[in-house]
């Protein structure tokens, strides 16, 4: 035995040696722990990513901005004051004086005109948040144009409502980049999108980009010549990339990060009696779906579509398993979206699905397959679906994969059943209701591939609707025209929407003052204070 | 020549794996919601268009005249990548195969004086244990013992916040860039951070290290040199520890070798319990991620890491037995 306890002792000797870790992180620095390695870009002309979103919002400012308490109230953040003109299609933005770029250039309108210009010349991922108005390449200079050092002026191509587009400003790809910065470093004609993307950040918000190490960690440090009452409180903050939740929640509670950002509801559990830890929750627009291919003719049955609605044991799954993270939602509009319903229709009974079934031309169940990918919590929602669709006869197989796999599959509408998550792209209830409720072509080589047509869901007049609310500027009207549409989604959709996210991070009790808000892109650090 | 060929197999496998796994390359550089447009210019860029032996043709071209390409993760290129990666594991598995060998080989030798003994179970009982815990368990339980109980080793992650960016990285092993800047107190932490991981992974070539040594040693005791040397009057010290474990040398460091290359390649989970930014969880999301570029640049670095390892082994073949001089 001694032999044994002498190789262990050398062990822990062996790791003794450098020991002296700090059990708490630097004064002026806030730390956390959490999982960035989405993170592929810091141009806000280019990311679209959460993890990106959230880094560029700290950096960044658009020209307006919603209130993250109510959404529905729009603010101006570098523009002073905005209005449409008689046409519909002209909006004018007069822009704040004396705001300075991290790099102490002056903000001018000639900045938002060119930010806008390069987000719709480079047309990345995000690019169509802007294009969708009618904006190319070949039209951009005059229709996005700074008329002087104070005024931007954009044009529409058509008329839309007016909510619809200053959401749409609110966006990570809204963001004001400094052009005298951005053209001195272009390499290439690419508008200084590889020097913004990992090198440097050149915007006017409270924080400046440090570095960035991909998969491992960034860090950002206070731009001290910030004009708003938005200025840092904290020196330094830096986000390290822990994807391990449990090695997230150890670093928490020995104090070496001020902030876990994933940790998962057992976790949470065990840390409720922590006295040196608190939790602050925020809903996000994220939902928690699972769609019926209409190219199934069994999934196509309305009554088969009603049924499994009804299979779904939604409070349990809150309860037990997602609780922290996700909560009960059937609507295609989050909370704290404009248009959004609290309307819950649906909830687990199993006589009625049977009884739809039997109508439905299924009196003993069939047999369908869920495309399910590998993480949590889906294969844990698609386990507890199998159980109680079993209940009604319905034998569910679940084929797991990689979240890339299965959406290439889905993309490709050869699924039966698929299982996930959709996030809406900018603040505007049009993002959802364009996906969820429009399907303009249901050929298979349509143009526009939204999660309706995913599904072969043919809708022709749904979609006029859903169409007509984006170009209705009486905000009260389009208002009245979502909530119709939802409740009819509810109701004929093959969408079974089941929850809503919640984004819950737990801290160190000395610490606080992050901002949450109801999408990735409103989680500020500026009011990060630590005691 | 040979290993030229064996390059061009490795690269020719790995790139016609990638494209036939049920992943779209272009949905995982440009993401679900891109419109069609965005979609089809990229699948061009990717040169995803073009039949599958030109789009082999095109890459090997590139990567011969050092062009690995960008990686769609990072969107940086795919060589900066592995300089970043690639010194993270290095430094882990540096460390672990030093105290795989240097716990391992001397525990194999007891086991094998003492076979069939007490300690030869207690040896076996903890290389079986070494052989059959999951790594990401251990890792777990390690942190939760060391660093959150006792508080004697550093969490997760290569440094302390405090102590991120003060050494400029140069060859990007931080024990080594911290005592060319002369940063004692840089040089202290990162090893508070290294010591865990290296001993958990570092336990897990000890157990085979440890095995294979008791296997080698019971056949050398067993030889009649050993014998004479007894009768001879050496003491037994002499004899077990310079002549038959100099006899054993030869095959130990061909397993010694391969273990540190296993290491090399990174693992994965370790790096994934101690945030640990290496090759392996690198080459792991960028296959699930169906990023081509970065698969194939990280593939040719194992390929060359074993192709080296085992030069070396054979180098140190010479210096351990005369008789290949």
């Amino acid at each position: 035995m001694r032999t044994l306890t002498t190789i262990l002792a050398a062990g822990a000797v062996a790791i003794g040696l450098g020991a002296g870790a700090n059990a708490a992180t630097p004064k002026d620095t806030v730390v956390m722990a959490a999982q960035i390695d989405d993170l592929i870009s810091l141009d806000p002309g280019e990311s679209f990513e959460f993890s990106g979103s959230e880094v560029i919002s700290n950096m960044y400012q658009r020209l307006i901005a919603y209130d993250i308490k109510d959404v529905t109230r729009l603010y101006g953040q570098l523009a002073e004051t905005w209005y449409v003109g008689g046409d519909g299609k002209t909006y004018t933005f007069k822009i704040r004086r004396g705001i300075k770029f991290h790099s102490g250039n002056v903000l001018t309108a000639h900045d938002a005109a060119y930010s806008l210009q390069r987000a719709v010349i480079m047309n990345k991922s995000p690019g169509f948040i802007l294009t969708q108005f009618g904006l190319n390449k070949d039209n951009v200079k005059q229709r996005i144009r700074a008329t002087d050092d104070h005024t931007l002026v954009v044009e529409t191509a058509g008329q839309v409502a007016p909510t619809f587009f200053f959401y749409c400003l609110t966006a990570v790809v809204g963001g004001v980049v400094d052009s005298k910065a951005a053209m001195a470093n272009e390499r290439a004609g690419d508008f200084g999108n590889a020097w913004l993307k990992s090198e440097a950040s050149a915007g006017t918000g409270p924080y400046k980009l440090v570095n960035w190490k991909p998969k491992e960690s960034y860090s950002l440090i206070r731009f001290d010549d910030h004009w708003s009452g938005d200025k840092a409180a904290t020196q330094r903050v830096v986000v390290r990339h822990i994807a391990e939740p449990a090695s997230q929640r150890l670093l928490l509670e020995k104090g070496d990060v001020d902030y876990a950002r994933n940790l998962t509801k057992d976790q949470l559990e065990a840390l409720a009696n922590n006295k040196d830890i608190k939790v602050q929750q925020e809903r996000k627009g994220s939902i928690l779906y699972y769609s019926l291919n209409q190219k199934n003719p069994t999934l196509a049955k309305p009554e088969v579509r009603e049924a499994l609605k009804y299979l779904i044991d939604y409070d349990a799954l809150e309860k037990n398993v997602l609780k922290g993270t996700y909560v009960v939602h059937q609507s295609f509009l989050p909370q704290g979206f404009l248009g959004a319903i609290p309307d819950r229709p649906y909830k687990l009974d199993v006589a009625k699905a049977k009884d739809l079934l039997a109508k439905g031309g299924f009196p003993n169940g069939f047999s369908i397959t869920m495309d399910t990918r590998n993480t949590s919590p889906i294969t844990d929602i698609a386990q507890t679906m199998q159980a109680t669709f079993a209940q009604a006869g319905v034998k569910l197989e679940i084929i797991p994969g990689d979240g890339r796999q299965t959406l290439t599959k889905y993309r490709a509408r050869n699924h039966d059943i698929y299982i996930g998550r959709w996030g809406p792209d900018y603040q505007d209830p049009h993002t959802n209701a364009e996906t969820f409720a429009m399907n303009e072509d249901n050929t298979d080589d349509a143009k526009s591939k939204t999660l309706a047509w995913r599904n072969a869901w043919n809708i022709p007049e749904m979609t006029a609707k859903t169409k007509s609310a984006v170009r209705e500027s009486d905000t009260k009207k389009r208002v009245a025209i979502y909530e119709e549409v939802q409740r009819e989604h509810h109701k004929t959709s093959p969408f079974v929407i089941m929850f809503q996210q919640i984004e819950t991070v737990a801290h160190r009790a000395n610490v606080g003052g992050f901002l949450m808000g109801p999408s990735f892109e409103d989680n500020l650090y500026h009011a990060i204070k630590k005691n | 020549m040979t290993v030229s060929i064996t390059f061009l197999g490795l690269l020719m496998v790995t790139f016609f794996i990638g494209r036939v796994v049920p992943i779209d390359p272009v949905l995982a550089a440009v993401g679900d919601r891109a419109p069609a447009e965005v979609y089809e210019r990229v699948r061009i860029e990717l040169g995803l268009h073009l039949p599958l032996w030109q789009q082999f043709y095109i890459y090997v071209q590139k990567v011969l005249t050092g062009d690995f390409g960008r990686a769609v993760l990072t969107s940086k290129p795919v060589l900066d990548d592995i300089v970043r990666v690639f010194p993270a594991t290095l430094e882990l598995a540096t460390v672990a195969t030093v105290l795989g060998v240097v716990i391992g080989v001397p525990m194999g030798v007891l086991a094998a004086v003492n076979q069939n003994r007490w300690i030869d179970h207690v040896i076996r009982v903890m290389a079986l244990f070494g052989h059959s815990v999951p790594v990401f368990w251990l890792g777990l339980v390690g942190l939760l013992i060391f660093y959150a109980w006792l508080g004697i080793a550093a969490g997760p992650g290569r440094l302390d916040v405090g102590f991120d960016d003060i050494v400029e990285p140069v060859t990007g092993v931080i024990l080594i860039d911290a005592l060319l800047a002369g940063e004692w107190d840089v040089f202290a932490n990162a090893v508070s951070h290294v010591m865990l991981p290296a001993s958990i992974l570092g336990y897990f070539s000890l157990a085979y290290i440890a095995r294979m040594t008791r296997s080698f040693m019971l056949e050398q005791l067993r030889q009649e040199y050993v014998t004479t040397a007894r009768v001879k009057g050496l003491t037994e010290g002499r004899v077990i520890w310079r002549h038959a474990l100099g006899n054993v040398m030869v095959p130990l460091v061909t397993v010694i070798a391969l273990t540190y290359a296993n290491l090399l390649e990174g693992s994965v989970l370790t790096e994934t319990v101690f945030a640990w930014p290496g090759l392996g969880s690198y080459l792991t999301d960028a296959l699930l991620a169906a990023d081509m570029n970065a698969v194939l640049g990280a593939t040719i670095v194992v390929g060359t890491i074993f192709i080296g390892i085992n030069l070396l082994s054979d180098l140190l073949y010479r210096f351990f037995d005369p008789r290949a001089k």
